[in-house]
């Protein structure tokens, strides 16, 4: 009766896979529009009912140690699925308006989740590759759903050719730290501290493949393409729901698997997070495409992550999860509100200058964007404010003062690309005449909400803080090291 | 008795060609074939651990990675033709609308 209980804690991934298989029975019987809409709202709100109970349970290993629930791993899971949630609401009205509201679109989201979710609770690097290549291959198809559109299955085509090229290196890492260690359960990994030239090599190729996943510098070339090319409510899934589940899963690696490595690998992360954060930054104040600059702003966004991870404390652990579900709420809301503005004129019309004198005409929706690039761009009393805080805390906590200077000056320098945009809304006169049409109820309560939570938890973040703060204590992994 | 390390070289050669196919070819169809070679050099490694220390772990991962490459080309391919009907080539130097 032990895989019984097991199940039932492992319950928001079998809710949505059960409902995705609905969901492609019924595309392929009665092709009923409503029906697989409700059934995927449905399975989603009871799956985030079933992950939020999960966040004030026990951690404890299930399925003989495959998987993990509980603590960070819970988080991960609620935080995947209120943003699939959010998604496929927002996706519904945009798939609509662009005449491409297919069935498929809901059964690979639904199932792409499911990868995210046993990413996120994996505890042996087989979970996490077939986590990370469930969510892969849904999102491969959903990048080039809007298959006539030229950019639309060449952002496909870019994103397969490179996640698959970096699958291989993935993989290369775990057959290469199996060698070395004759085991693929983190916690057994974690009980070597040096094993050799195959163990480093493992780790590094690893590390690798998750930074293609997550999309840092030096391996980022993709995330602009796709994230352009993509339909944009995809895109925020992408942006979103995909990264968090493989940050989470990081944290769970770094976490239980390389305890014993801190030094070396928390050396690397700072390097590349500052990489990221300048790059990320620089290049998306030239951008003039506004999905083009928030996808870079999404890479900067993965450098203040980094920075968090870097530090390998419990307190940068629970600032990262924190920062994660920040970026996770704003980021969707200001995909969601280009999204809106985006069907008046089909998907090239994201230009800011195109944005000019937008802001009167649909004042609700452009106030909402305001939040949310104010949010993104760390402002307070927003959630992004609290998110960097408590980040950059963590690493100056754990002795980065250098990184954590770097992080803030490269968040300052942000807040220019994310103001020039409202510049367009509100200050420049527009040139082509257009009419914006009401968003329907839906779309507009689910922005609605966004702001809120991004407000909410940038003015009371303390409770969920100290809950994210007790899953680090005493959880941490500890085994000493094998001759 | 052929030792491991042989195994091992040979795989990290098959990789190695794979990383510099995927690198420097045009054809899309090709770079998919160099990813292929990739996966299964990684395969060949899993095997050969496995064969090594006695332990029928490392097989399992390969049925997994087998079937995970299996559903990459399916899609691949299928993102291939789409990219073909739009453009009437699968050169990659060609698709280059997305820039900067």
């Amino acid at each position: 009766m032990e895989i019984l209980n097991d199940m039932l804690l492992y319950l928001p991934a079998i809710i949505i896979t059960v409902a995705g298989l609905i969901v492609m029975m019924v595309d392929a019987y009665t092709k009923n529009a409503t029906m697989i809409y409700t059934v995927s709202v449905a399975s989603l709100i009871l799956a985030l009912a079933a992950s939020v109970y999960g966040l004030f349970g026990p951690t404890v290993d299930i399925f003989y140690g495959m998987a993990t629930t509980g603590g960070t791993a819970a988080f991960g899971t609620a935080l995947v699925v209120a943003a699939t949630l959010f998604v496929v609401v927002l996706s519904r009205e945009y798939l609509t308006s662009i005449n491409h509201n297919f069935a498929e679109v809901y059964t690979l989201i639904l199932f792409g989740t499911v990868g995210m979710i046993v990413l996120a609770t994996a505890n042996d690097l087989v979970t996490v590759f077939m986590g990370l290549e469930t969510m892969s291959i849904a999102l491969y198809v959903l990048a080039g759903i809007v298959r006539d559109e030229k950019t639309g299955i060449e952002a496909a085509l870019k994103y397969f050719l490179l996640g698959s090229f970096a699958t291989g290196f993935f993989l290369y890492g775990i057959a290469l730290l199996y060698g070395a260690t004759g085991t693929t359960r983190l916690a057994d990994i974690g009980l070597y501290a040096d094993a050799g030239l195959i163990y480093w090599a493992g780790v590094g190729l690893l590390l690798v493949g998750f930074f293609f996943k997550v999309s840092v510098v030096p391996f980022h070339m993709w995330t602009p393409d796709v994230y352009e090319g993509a339909p944009t409510t995809i895109t925020a899934y992408m942006a979103t729901a995909a990264k968090t589940a493989a940050f989470v899963s990081l944290i769970l690696i770094l976490e239980r698997a390389l305890p014993l490595a801190v030094e070396q690998w928390s050396g690397v992360l700072v390097v590349i997070a500052i990489l990221t954060m300048i790059l990320g930054n620089i290049v998306a104040m030239v951008q003039n495409n506004v999905k083009r600059m928030l996808a870079y702003s999404s890479i900067a966004h993965a450098g203040y992550v980094l920075v968090g991870l870097a530090a390998g404390t419990a307190a940068g652990y629970s600032a990262v999860l924190y920062y994660l579900l920040a970026y996770t709420l704003m980021n969707i809301g200001a995909f969601g509100v280009v999204a809106y503005y985006e069907r008046h004129k089909g998907m090239q019309f994201n230009s800011v200058d195109q944005y000019a004198g937008m802001g009167y005409k649909q004042p609700f929706m452009a106030v909402l964007l305001g939040i949310f690039l104010f949010s993104l761009a760390g402002i307070p009393p927003f959630a992004g404010f609290i998110g960097k805080y408590q980040v950059f805390a963590a690493a100056i906590q754990a002795d980065l003062i250098g990184l954590a200077i770097v992080g803030v000056l490269a968040s300052v320098a942000g807040v220019y690309y994310y103001l020039r945009v409202l510049v367009f809304l509100y200050m420049k006169e527009g040139t082509e005449e257009i009419e914006l049409t009401q968003a329907g109820f839906p779309y507009r309560s689910v922005l609605l909400l966004l702001a809120l939570l991004t407000i909410y938890f940038g003015v009371l973040p303390g409770g969920l803080s100290e809950l994210l703060a007790g899953f680090h204590q005493g959880t941490l992994y500890s085994g000493t090291p094998l001759p | 008795m052929i030792i491991t390390s042989w195994y091992l070289a040979l795989s990290a050669v098959l990789f190695s060609i794979g990383v510099i196919g995927v690198l420097t070819r045009k054809n899309a169809i090709v770079i998919l074939m160099s990813v292929e070679i990739m996966l299964n050099a990684v395969n060949l490694t899993l095997v050969s651990f496995s064969a090594e220390m006695g332990d029928v772990h490392g097989q399992i991962i390969v049925f997994f990675s087998l079937c995970v490459a299996a559903a990459e080309v399916a899609v691949g391919l299928a993102i291939i033709i789409a990219i073909y009907r739009n453009n009437l080539t699968v050169d990659i130097s060609k698709i280059n609308l997305l820039r900067w």
